[in-house]
């Protein structure tokens, strides 16, 4: 096997968690190779043990992982499990070097750029101050940031995101690696920043015949790059073949759930298959399509006309700068229906969300909620709107209050608005509401800390559902979720709508969701609205270049789905 | 707060526990926690006990010789009261004045009278459990009378710095603009001054005027005065931090109030702070009562506490006689180390993420 440029035998890692229970086995044998100048992609939800497996390549597994005696990892001769750390620090950063998921916390803060990819020149290459500068800027050069000679200088926070992880990525091939594991690369970023990472890594691939592992939760975007795909479920491999065979033949029912449950353009299920379907239940999916659209004689609830919001920075001693985040957006929310919001990070949509809750005070405007004037009321007017919107943050990690119980959680707000007659009565809602979630009882006695991430946006939902909303803003609701995980959520919000006859405005940098979801769909770019249609018409013919941009950076799998006209 | 803590008791469902039940349980397994615990719980006793006058109460009493050797160094020598001894020995022989003495005749009347009534001759004893003062009084019920003034200052200065500090950092963190431009200034005034200085002019404000009341009340309230401004300063920062967190847009989305988003929702979250703090406080505010004392602003002279201890200890180690400083020294040693000890354990029991 003299093309492999690391094996994995029998890898098997155990966390001891406290010294009563049984260590926790996170990854249960498994094997697979690299070969040499390939892309290998480990594709599993959160806890299968895809991202434990890459950390155990590079010896970082935390203190109280226990790998098993027979496990061995095979790089260049060597069992790197059983390396010396001398020798690790060796390999690490030279022969195999790593991006992890989010470049904003894997920088330094407090050195610039061009310190940091020197310091791995330095350590690594033996290479001087001014040599290790000038590589600096020619990798910068290399990954695609403009101005290189200037932006060497600058400090992590003064890049954007896509940036960021750029220079990580100069970083980890600054040494001209073997091997590179990219974990979960682009999972924090924009759809089409995502993109651009994506074809940026595929490119270097090619230029400096490395090998990349690539990990991520969405058998979506690998099609295109990876040569091989490795899938793993609660540790572990349920199966790996080449890119053709798993995406055009499928053979385990967990990859053919993987690749179902992401929400494609062309169509749209009633429901979008789950995990579930293909396990337990007999493998149909359920294709009938949703009709969505709206039509001019929709009664409208919530009517937002020429909205603006501007932030104000302090610049010097006195002075200050506007930065405006919205600028004139007006549109109409027809009852019972889903309005989707769609933009790149910074294109302002969040802060319109937040401004029809007042949650941010808006700086003009008007927001008609059965022909009131939202903004107009005083604190103590808006109380009662305040029950018939709600909002569904996106990172269910921070919305939930960590020291209080799911019950505490679901009950405050009816004790606010005196929804329901003594507690008793709202305990009872309480588990009622749980239960429609799809949540065990024992949750209610539970800290958000216990759940995981789909759980925990179930809580929130359920939150919102105690005050029996007519509008639910979701912002980015399920952008920090599994694809899979993300298909059960949404399947959820459609399941409300349909029973409550409740009106979303859908947040989302994805097309996809948002077009998935929405009866009209709204494109917004720089806090202005570029363009709004019915959400197929949107699909079918986007009439801006912006809209294109968009559609086209969407994942389109393995067999490139029809190209939107 | 208690609305947000109270816990809904679900009739024929699982029994719920609240957020301290919950603590208390949590707390049980950590031995640490439950020994220091003990221990404070044991000082509060003692200082209970001494308060009502179950124990220490003639604390006053000279009942040794001076600086009597502790019980288990009885056979040491002590000199301070074989002087004091012999001084009283040479005063007995006195000079015969009888025949120049006009009162000489009445003598034999008078002592008959005196001997009437009953004197008894209270015989020093020559050792003490804990040792004697200069005075011959025990020191561990100097120990004891002494912690009643030193724990309840301690701890009633400190609850109250908390509170004012915790208090004043929420609205200054929470609420920003003007609020907290005000409040930074107000601490700026209170900081740029140096500590002991601010301390003796509030001392000396509360003696001229008597506003505070005597003795213990005023040194709580000087304490506590003086004592809020670090706290004030790291909640705020706690609350700023906090104030943009999802979860309290999330609170403000489903209708809870400023003060239901300030204390019900952020103060859980960043109560560790100021638990750490008032653990810290105690410590510090029990040292800052013995510094008043020695400057004359602390307890009255016929009071005792800690405080007062240290400040004589210092002469009586001179020549030799350590007790009263390993006792007062020792005892405020054990209960702040188990009171942070506690607080810490009281701070992980609180968060429900660490088992």
């Amino acid at each position: 096997m003299a093309d492999n440029i690391l094996q994995v035998e029998n890898l098997d890692i155990r966390f001891r968690i406290d010294r009563k229970s049984e260590p926790f086995r996170a990854v249960k044998g498994i094997s697979f190779n690299i070969p040499a100048n390939t892309t290998v992609a480990l594709v599993g939800e959160s806890g299968s043990g895809k991202s434990v497996s890459a950390m155990a390549i590079l010896g970082l597994l935390p203190e109280n992982g226990i790998v098993a005696p027979e496990s061995r990892i095979v790089y260049g001769g060597r069992d790197l499990l059983k390396a010396q750390l001398p020798e690790m620090q060796r390999i690490r950063g030279k022969d195999i070097s790593v991006i992890f998921q989010e470049p904003m916390t894997s920088l330094n803060p407090v050195f610039t750029v061009g310190e940091q990819i020197a310091e791995t020149l330095r350590l690594h290459m033996g290479l001087g101050l001014r040599q290790a500068r000038a590589r600096g800027v020619e990798l910068l050069n290399e990954v695609g940031i403009p101005n290189p000679q200037l932006r060497i200088n600058s400090y992590p926070h003064e890049m954007s995101g896509g940036q960021q992880q750029r220079v990580m990525i100069a970083m980890a091939i600054a040494c001209e690696p073997k091997l590179l594991i990219a974990d979960e690369p682009t999972t924090a970023l924009d759809v089409t920043i995502q993109k651009q990472i994506l074809d940026l890594i595929a490119k270097l691939q090619e230029q400096h015949r490395m090998s990349v592992l690539f990990i991520t939760h969405d058998l979506g975007v690998v099609g295109d790059i990876a040569d091989t795909v490795v899938v793993m479920q609660n540790g572990v491999i349920q199966e790996q073949g080449s890119v053709k065979a798993i995406f055009e033949h499928p053979q385990h029912p967990y990859t053919k759930a993987l690749l179902a449950c992401r929400p494609r353009l062309d169509r749209r299920p009633k429901r979008l298959p789950v995990i579930d379907d293909f396990i337990k239940g007999d493998g149909r999916l359920h294709l009938e399509e949703r009709r969505r659209g709206t039509s001019s004689g929709d009664p409208i609830i919530l009517e937002v006309k020429d909205l603006n919001k501007t932030f104000f920075l302090k610049e010097g001693l006195f002075g200050k700068r506007a930065i405006p985040a919205v600028k004139g957006v007006s549109f109409q929310l027809p009852k019972g229906k889903t309005l989707g919001l769609v933009g790149e990070s910074g294109s302002g949509k969040t802060t319109v969300g937040l401004t029809l809750m007042r949650l941010h005070d808006a700086t003009s405007g008007e927001v008609l909620f059965e022909g009131k004037d939202l903004l107009a009321l005083t604190e103590r007017e808006m109380m009662a709107y305040r029950r018939r919107i709600q909002i569904i943050f996106q990172n269910p990690y921070a919305s939930l209050n960590p020291r209080m119980t799911v019950g505490q959680i679901l009950v405050e707000p009816m004790k606010i608005h005196a929804i329901g007659k003594d507690e008793r009565e709202r305990v009872d809602m309480a588990f009622q509401l749980l239960q429609r979630v799809g949540l065990s009882p024992e949750s209610f006695y539970k800290y958000p800390h216990e759940f995981s991430g789909g759980q925990r946006q179930r809580i929130a939902i359920a939150r919102c559902l105690t005050m029996k909303p007519d509008v639910l803003i979701c912002d980015e609701s399920v952008s920090a979720l599994d694809v899979s995980v993300q298909a059960q959520v949404l399947n959820l919000l459609q399941d409300l709508q349909d029973e409550y006859g409740l009106s979303y405005i859908f947040i989302s940098h994805d097309l996809a969701v948002v077009k998935y979801m929405s009866d009209r769909v709204m494109v917004m770019s720089d806090g202005v609205i570029v363009e709004m249609a019915d959400s197929d018409e949107i699909y079918r013919h986007p009439r801006e270049e912006y809209t294109r941009k968009l559609l086209s950076s969407i994942p389109k799998g393995y067999e490139l789905a029809p190209q939107p006209a | 707060m208690s609305a947000v803590l109270t816990t809904p008791q679900p009739v024929a469902r699982q029994e719920s526990p609240g957020l301290w039940a919950l603590a208390w349980r949590r707390l049980r397994q950590d031995t640490v926690g439950m020994v220091s615990l003990a221990v404070v719980a044991f000082f509060l006793a003692m200082m209970l006990a001494s308060f009502t006058g179950l124990i220490a109460k003639d604390w006053s009493k000279e009942k040794g010789v001076s600086y009597a050797n502790p019980s288990f160094l009885a056979g040491a020598e002590n000199l301070e009261a074989r002087s004091m001894a012999t001084k009283e020995a040479a005063k007995a022989p006195a000079v015969d004045l009888s025949d120049i003495d006009p009162l000489a005749p009445r003598y034999r009347e008078w002592e008959e009278r005196a001997a009437k009534i009953a004197v008894t001759e209270t015989k020093r004893a020559e050792s003490l459990p804990f040792g004697g003062d200069k005075w011959g009084r025990d020191v561990l019920q100097k120990v004891i009378k002494g912690s009643e003034v030193s724990i309840f200052v301690g701890l009633c200065g400190a609850l109250i710095a908390t509170f004012i500090g915790t208090f004043l950092g929420a609205m200054a963190g929470y609420w920003g603009g003007k609020v907290n431009d005000f409040l930074e200034w107000f601490y700026n005034i209170f900081t740029s001054i140096p500590y002991i200085l601010l301390i003796l002019a509030f001392a000396a404000v509360a003696q001229a005027t008597g506003s505070f009341g005597k003795g213990v009340v005023s040194i709580i309230v000087i304490l506590s005065l003086t004592g809020w401004t670090g706290i004030y300063r790291l909640i705020r920062a706690e609350y700023i931090k906090h104030g943009n967190r999802e979860y309290v847009k999330a609170a403000q989305a489903i209708g809870a109030t400023n003060m239901s988003r300030m204390f019900g929702h952020i103060l859980p979250n960043v109560s560790h702070v100021s638990l750490v703090q008032l653990s810290a406080h105690v410590v510090g505010f029990i040292k800052a009562e013995v510094i008043l004392s020695f400057l004359g602003f602390g307890v009255p002279v016929d009071q005792v506490s800690w405080g007062t201890m240290l400040a004589e200890a210092q002469n009586e180690l001179v020549i030799g006689k350590w007790w009263q400083l390993v006792a007062a020294g020792a005892s405020m040693a054990i209960l702040v180390t188990a009171f942070s000890l506690l607080t810490d354990a009281l701070r992980d029991a609180l968060d429900p993420k660490l088992k």
